[in-house]
Formats: structure tokens, C-alpha cells, sequence
């Protein structure tokens, strides 16, 4: 099972997801954040799918969940690099993503969790 | 006609691959493309979870007026849907997530058929055309 | 009647006679072509209609059938396509019974044959009548799409900000092309926030209000925020009315109101020199 690293920048954890996930390993990615964050006390997450082809109902659900799980530990959660076509199709599958903030890229995402934005 | 099983979690991963480039092939916008594996990613992990496995055919189909289409089909033999419109229905769930999975997908192709009989499993055709 | 065996004889009978028939089927087409093709293409197109008729008349394989009818059907939309009118295209089908009947005239024992194969000629010249309206069918739809491509603009405002004048009514295929262009633009020029101006559309009921809801949405997935502008007074009256909720999405009644606030979120001022 791939499992997708979490990079500690400052106090911003880092995600980048590079491939077609799996369930089992979205799972994975959830836990792992949730350890990492009650463990890094850091006070931001940018979850990075620019490369990422497909968001199906499923992992739209584990985005909003990390968001929620993120402000437990006092953390901001931002979504950034969602192609055009991902966003469209979620959009329509009725998934808004409300409880996540997002950016085009992860410079901004930075902006925003530097408090710039 | 090509046939694929779903058995765990890497088939629904294998499945999205291979609708994927049925799609480019044919035709299918960038945008529909998306929408189309979106929906056979919904239809996959319904046919696994919900289903307790099965399988997945992909063809390629083509309209009156020349055009060409992706038609994908999902059986299982599983403990089939009891109440087919509430399961259409937007936000229903078993628990196991079976919500959103259905009505969503069907907003996301342009035909949509599903059979289903408790205790008789489930079969759900898609077909999405190139414009 | 025995069909399989009048077929059969059909078959063979076009088989011996295939250069005179299909020499005579060719005279035939291109008289009525006038010009718009060769006589090359024409008889490479029979060539290849004779060939699966023969095939299809003899029995020999399941497939026949269906290449006949796709072949007809490809070569009715190249026609249409060239302008022919489906007209023409059946006649030059239906002369296949000419060709054929020119030799068959004085056999009498041919005739049951003869009928058999005439019928099926009928029904390939009347498929291509079919084919032609799909085809029509198929031009006017493209006409359709490019259309609303032209009418649909995506435009830079400011330095981080997009504007969608919108006009016309807004319909699903509308928001589809509105939502894609909106996005790649966002992407392309790295704005956060949009403004879609909504002057130009003549009604806003539930539905309209509803896409303009999911064209919000999709542009927040990529870290935009939207305005939408150009809410007249009748307009807002029957949004009000309609019980249509835009919840935390800013509207202005002007594209002009709705480009200073955009500016002011980015934190900018416009003053005199």
C-alpha cells in the first residue's frame, strides 16, 4: 500500500499527493496527519493535488474530515492545485468541500496560512 | 468488450486506469473524461463495498449519428438495494457510504440504468458520449 | 419462396456478373454526381457496397451485415457532409436494381431472385435517409456548440481579477462552458476572484440561480471568490420571491460596484493622480 509522506516545513505540514490513491491508503494519509499533527503542534496543513486526476465522493470526504481533524488540533487546513475538471465534477457530484479552504496554488496556501490573505 | 474484476481496493484503482484511457481514446473531453471515471470510481467501490466484489466491462459504443460513447457495466451478486428511489435519492446512506455515490454518479454521465433485487445483487449500466 | 436459396443465386448470379454490374452501377451514380466527386471514388465507394452485399446475400458470415450498414451509413454522412441532398444519395443506391435488371430483363427464372434482391436495395437506400438526418442532425448541434464558445467571454478585469459577462439565458450547456473557461482562466492567470455579471440574462428563475450557485462553487474549489453583478430590480424581485438564497455569495447591481469590492479585497484603492 503507497503511502504518501508528510513533509514538516516550519510549522506547516506538508502534503503532496502524487498518485492514484487507493482507499486503504487515503485512510492511511487521515491517521497519519492526525499523529503527525497532535505530535508537530503545527498550526497549518497544505494538502497539494495538482497532480491528483480524480476526487470521487470518497476522498472528498476524507479532505473535509482532515479539515475538521485539523481544527481540533487548532490547525488550518488548505486544499491547493485542484484542476479545473476535478472542481467541475465535484461540483456536480454536490460535494462543496465547505469545511476546507482552498488555493490555487501552494504559494498562496501559504499566504493564507502565513495570515497574509 | 473488456472485462475487469473487483476484488479489492487496487481493482477500483485499476478500474479508474483503464476507464481513463477508454476515454481519451474515444474522444471524450478532458472534463467528461474526469466525470466519467469519477463515476466508475463511485460504481467500483459500490461494487466492492456494498457488493462484496464483482465485476466491471468496458465498451466502446457508438451513436446513430457517428459519435462515440463509453459503456460501462458494474454487476455484483450481492444483497442487492432494497429501496432503489431512496437510494437515488441525494445524501441517503447505508452507513457504509453508499450515499452520494449513486445519485452522484448518475449526475455525471449521460445515461444511467440500475437493476437490483435484494438478495439477487446489483447491476448498474453507464454510458457517457463524446460531444 | 425460398429466400436462402433466391439469395444465394443472387449472390453467385452478382458474383459472375460483378464487372458488367458494378461498371454499369458506377455510369449510374456518377451521372447524377455531377462533378462533386470522382469517378474513381465513386467506384472504389460501390466496389466496396457490391462486395458486402454479396457477402450478406450468400450467407457466408454473421459480420456482413453489420459492416454493410456501417459502411452505408459512413458513406450517407460523407455525402451529406459534401452537400448532397439524401435524395440523391438513395438514388444512387436504388440504381444498383437498374444495373442489375439490365441483364436479368429476359431470364425469367430470375425473377423471384431478382425481387429479393430489389428489396433489400430498397431498404439500404432508405437506411441512408436515416443517416442523412442524423448527420443534419449532428452539424447543427456542432453549429450549436461553436456558437455559444463565441458567446461566452472570460476577461481579465484587474490584476487578480476575472470577469464572466454573461449573456443570454443560462442553461446547463451554457454554465458547463461558463464553469471550464472560468476555471482555466483562473488557473492561467492566477486570480482570486471573479465576477459574473449577469445583465444580459433575460430571466433568473430557480434553475438559472442554481447554476450560477454550482459556477461559484467550482471556481471556490480553486481558491476564488466570486461576485455576482448586474441584479436588476425585476430581477431581484423574483429571486426575493422565488425564496432563492445566494447565502455568503456578495451580489451588486453593478459590475462597477462589484470590481470595487474586488479591489478592496485584494487590499487596493483606486485614487487620482
Amino acid at each position: 500500500m503507497e503511502r504518501v509522506p508528510i513533509l514538516k516545513i516550519g510549522q506547516i505540514l506538508f502534503v503532496s499527493i502524487q498518485i492514484d490513491l487507493q482507499d486503504e491508503s487515503v485512510i492511511r494519509l487521515q491517521e497519519d496527519l492526525a499523529d503527525e499533527l497532535a505530535v508537530t503542534r503545527a498550526h497549518g496543513v497544505i494538502i497539494d493535488i495538482t497532480a491528483v486526476e480524480i476526487v470521487d465522493s470518497f476522498i472528498g470526504r476524507m479532505l473535509t474530515t482532515i479539515g475538521s481533524i485539523s481544527r481540533l488540533f487548532d490547525a488550518e487546513t488548505v486544499l491547493v492545485g485542484m484542476r479545473p475538471a476535478v472542481a467541475i465534477t465535484l461540483t456536480e457530484l454536490g460535494l462543496s468541500l465547505s469545511g476546507v479552504r482552498t488555493a490555487l496554488n501552494a504559494e498562496k496556501g501559504l499566504e493564507i496560512l502565513n495570515g497574509k490573505s | 468488450m473488456d472485462e475487469l474484476l473487483i476484488q479489492s481496493g487496487d481493482d477500483v484503482v485499476r478500474v479508474r486506469q483503464f476507464v481513463r484511457n477508454a476515454a481519451a481514446d474515444n474522444g471524450l473531453s478532458l472534463v467528461d473524461q474526469t466525470k466519467l471515471v469519477t463515476a466508475a470510481s463511485e460504481l467500483a467501490r459500490n461494487t466492492l463495498v456494498h457488493g462484496g466484489g464483482g465485476t466491471a466491462r468496458v465498451e466502446v459504443v457508438k451513436s446513430v449519428n457517428g459519435r462515440a460513447g463509453v459503456k460501462l457495466y458494474f454487476t455484483d451478486e450481492g444483497p442487492g438495494i432494497t429501496d432503489i428511489e431512496l437510494a437515488l435519492t441525494d445524501g441517503w446512506t447505508t452507513g457504509t457510504g453508499l450515499g452520494l455515490g449513486l445519485s452522484g454518479a448518475r449526475r455525471l454521465v449521460d445515461e444511467f440504468e440500475l437493476a437490483s433485487k435484494p438478495g439477487a445483487g446489483t447491476s448498474v449500466t453507464v454510458v457517457k458520449w463524446s460531444r | 419462396m425460398d429466400v436462402v436459396g433466391t439469395n444465394e443465386r443472387m449472390a453467385a448470379f452478382l458474383r459472375d456478373n460483378h464487372d458488367k454490374v458494378v461498371g454499369r452501377w458506377t455510369e449510374l451514380v456518377v451521372a447524377g454526381v455531377r462533378g462533386r466527386t470522382s469517378r474513381e471514388e465513386v467506384r472504389r465507394e460501390l466496389e466496396d457496397l457490391y462486395a458486402l452485399i454479396v457477402r450478406v446475400l450468400s450467407g457466408a458470415d454473421e459480420d456482413a451485415a453489420g459492416e454493410l450498414t456501417a459502411t452505408l451509413d459512413e458513406l450517407s454522412r460523407n455525402r451529406a457532409r459534401d452537400g448532397f441532398s439524401p435524395i440523391e444519395t438513395a438514388v444512387g443506391v436504388f440504381s444498383l436494381k437498374e444495373a442489375v435488371y439490365e441483364l436479368v430483363a429476359d431470364s425469367a427464372e430470375l425473377v423471384p431472385d431478382f425481387y429479393s434482391l430489389s428489396r433489400m436495395v430498397d431498404d439500404l437506400g432508405l437506411r441512408t435517409f436515416e443517416a442523412y438526418s442524423a448527420a443534419r442532425e449532428q452539424i447543427i448541434a456542432d453549429q450549436s456548440a461553436a456558437m455559444l464558445e463565441l458567446s461566452t467571454p472570460v476577461v481579465q478585469l484587474w490584476d487578480g481579477v476575472i470577469g464572466v459577462p454573461l449573456v443570454g439565458t443560462l442553461d446547463s450547456a451554457r454554465t458547463q462552458l461558463v464553469m471550464e473557461k472560468l476555471l482555466d482562466t483562473l488557473v492561467t492567470t492566477g486570480a482570486d476572484h471573479a465576477v459574473i455579471d449577469i445583465t444580459g440574462v433575460p430571466t433568473v428563475d430557480t434553475e438559472v440561480a442554481q447554476h450560477l450557485l454550482k459556477t461559484v462553487s467550482a471556481a471556490r474549489l480553486l481558491g476564488a471568490e466570486c461576485t455576482i453583478s448586474g441584479i436588476r430590480p425585476q430581477v431581484a424581485q423574483t429571486i426575493v420571491s422565488l425564496g432563492i438564497e445566494f447565502g455568503d455569495i456578495a451580489t451588486k447591481a453593478s459590475l462597477a460596484d462589484a470590481l470595487a469590492l474586488a479591489l478592496r479585497q485584494a487590499g487596493l484603492k483606486v485614487v487620482p493622480l
